[in-house]
């Protein structure tokens, strides 16, 4: 009950931030413009008669990148709303009077995390699927997977989400959210280091980027939506290539050959539980 | 500080033994012990830095102390669901300010287990007790800094709870606000509550306070019942033309010191002070001002904290028994 509480006042609170806001609107003026590059290409590609299956693949890869676009700004969302969540609150005194209520320091914690996820999930899907409309309103394509996809970048933004609300219960919340896109970052290095290892036939090193890509699992749902996002006909085209073309697509960071395994799907919601787990015992600990 | 009487036999609202804090090789609370009484307005006072604010955070559980013992409400400190019973208002007071201020005390109300059917009652009983009952669809970013503190008041007193802690209570009020609240903490002692006072407005809590303790350097220096704190009363004569026979005949009303321009006569009850004077006149004396009363809260503060501590004195010997 208290959870619930804490997260319908963290999710009204967001609600009511300028910047959220401001990021839907922008998020629409997205779709609006890449929905017209999407028409555009289309059109030039009907005048230049190219294959169907060609254009399916130039328009998919393009909804990737876009998709990559869209994981950034969630990143940097989830980041940001993480960050200051308890941090902020801590140091502005709001924290102060509801601690000191008969509640549990981890009903604070899961209930602020329970509305922050609504937000990040909430516009993953929301943005998503827009653009995916969009797509096919004006290309013809439709992705295999849209809510899959969106569901996928949602998950990388509850990832860097709970570490940055992690982080926020030691740290202010400049430095937390700094550390939270740095780990963004070195993440997607990390899985673009370990696609050049993989075709140049570096085992060790790919092997040790394997290894990173589980510290924080944000490049293997990265792939999922990815995968979510390809027509099964390219797979079917890059994987019957040869063997070295298959692997330098395996490699390449806007394909995927095949989903995200349960395992590790598994594997990241565990993750995540654990460093929730972590940041409620942290804040538990904290002096006030 | 000794042990307090615990009003009528009841348990202790708050008591602490030998209570400790320390941050890595500062020491914030030096074995803090006191006890205070059920239905009682309880000072709290020292000076900055002595450690009134994390005794408060250690009472409530917002800190862990690194010794000692404490039980609130009979309850050992940190226990959570005894917290329902408490309200608290925090020195540094901020409260969302995008809620109006009857959200703020629901949120609160919900927080503190008060049942739905009584919540809407309790929410504009605490709004009317602090004067905001007609600004509660205000939102609290709108509110003037003594506007949220008396917000942060009603969040303290919702739901009626049996100990009220108040760090600070008027830092940010005007005098008026003052005066309501100290009009407040007597209605809240004539309901049974027990009031723990933090403040170094010495001239507020000597309106208020049944039983004092006077901090300092995280230890009580002094307390008890404010009556017996501020100790005896004091007689300031302006007096000439008395002959040494009659000066010494004063020593059957007190202890008669010069304090030039001023005869004073120390521990004269109020009562012989008639008498007294007429032993003057009756002595050859000329009167010209008599100042009857005791020692201010803040005479008696400044002599405790600045008085230097005789050999082998500790600070909190110094406590009166």
């Amino acid at each position: 009950m208290n959870v619930l509480i804490i997260a319908r006042l963290t999710l009204l609170e967001a609600l009511r931030r300028r910047l959220l806001w401001a990021l839907a609107g922008l998020t629409i003026a997205v779709v609006v413009l890449t929905g017209w590059g999407f028409a555009l290409l289309t059109a030039n590609a009907h005048e230049r008669a190219v294959p169907p299956l060609e254009l399916v693949v130039a328009v998919s890869q393009l909804l990737i990148l876009v998709a990559f676009m869209f994981s950034f700004v969630l990143a940097m969302t989830a980041a940001f709303l993480g960050a200051p969540a308890i941090a902020a609150d801590l140091e502005s005194g709001v924290l102060q009077s509801i601690v000191a209520r008969p509640i549990r320091r981890a009903e604070i914690l899961v209930g602020k995390w329970l509305g922050l996820v609504a937000i990040v999930l909430g516009y993953a899907v929301a943005a998503g699927l827009l653009e995916v409309a969009a797509v096919d309103l004006v290309s013809g394509y439709l992705p295999p997977e849209p809510l899959g996809a969106s569901l996928f970048l949602g998950g990388q933004a509850i990832v860097l989400l709970t570490i940055a609300m992690l982080l926020s219960t030691r740290l202010p919340t400049i430095a937390g959210g700094a550390i939270a896109v740095v780990l963004f970052g070195a993440s997607w290095i990390s899985g673009v280091m370990g696609g050049i290892a993989g075709v140049l036939g570096l085992d060790a090193l790919a092997r040790t980027v394997e290894a990173t890509r589980f510290i924080v699992p944000l490049d293997g749902l990265w792939k999922g939506a990815v995968y979510a996002l390809e027509p099964p006909a390219f797979i079917l085209l890059a994987t019957s290539a040869g063997e070295r073309a298959a692997r330098v697509a395996a490699n390449n960071p806007f394909y995927a050959a095949t989903p995200p395994a349960p395992a590790f799907l598994l594997y990241a919601g565990i993750w995540v539980a654990i460093v929730l787990g972590l940041a409620a015992w942290s804040f538990a600990r904290r002096e006030i | 500080m000794t042990s307090q009487p615990d009003g009528h036999g009841l348990q202790p609202a708050i008591e602490t033994e030998g209570l400790t804090k320390r941050y890595g090789s500062t020491v914030a609370l030096a074995g803090l012990s006191m006890s205070v009484p059920p239905g009682q307005v309880f000072g709290f006072l020292g000076p900055n830095g002595a450690g009134k604010t994390t005794a408060v955070k250690l009472l409530l559980g917002l800190a862990r102390p690194t010794g000692g013992t404490g039980r609130l409400l009979g309850a050992p400190l940190g226990d959570r669901s005894v917290r329902r019973r408490v309200g608290y208002l925090p020195e540094l007071f901020r409260y969302q300010a995008w809620l109006t201020a009857r959200d703020v005390l629901w949120l609160h109300a919900q927080l503190a287990g008060i049942p739905l059917a009584a919540r809407s009652a309790a929410i504009a009983e605490a709004l009317r007790s602090v004067a905001l009952a007609d600004r509660e669809d205000g939102r609290v970013g709108t509110f003037s800094k003594g506007m949220q503190q008396r917000l942060g008041l009603a969040v303290a007193l919702l739901g009626q709870p049996a100990v009220v802690i108040l760090d600070e209570p008027t830092s940010a009020l005007d005098p008026i606000g003052r005066l309501d609240v100290r009009s407040i903490i007597r209605g809240l002692r004539d309901h049974g509550t027990t009031v723990f006072l933090n403040s170094h407005l010495l001239g507020e809590v000597e309106r208020v306070c049944d039983v004092v303790a006077i901090v300092d350097h995280g230890q009580v220096v002094a307390g008890g019942p404010l009556d017996e704190l501020l100790g005896v009363s004091t007689v300031r004569i302006r007096v000439t033309g008395l002959s040494a026979a009659a000066r010494a005949a004063l020593s059957a009303f007190g202890t008669p010191a010069d304090e030039p321009p001023w005869l004073v006569v120390r521990g004269c009850p109020p009562e012989r002070v008639p008498d007294l004077v007429a032993e003057i006149v009756a002595g050859g004396g000329r009167i010209y001002a008599v100042d009857a009363g005791r020692e201010t809260l803040e005479e008696r503060f400044v002599e405790l904290l600045t008085r230097p501590a005789q050999p082998g004195e500790s600070a909190a010997s110094r406590a009166p028994s």
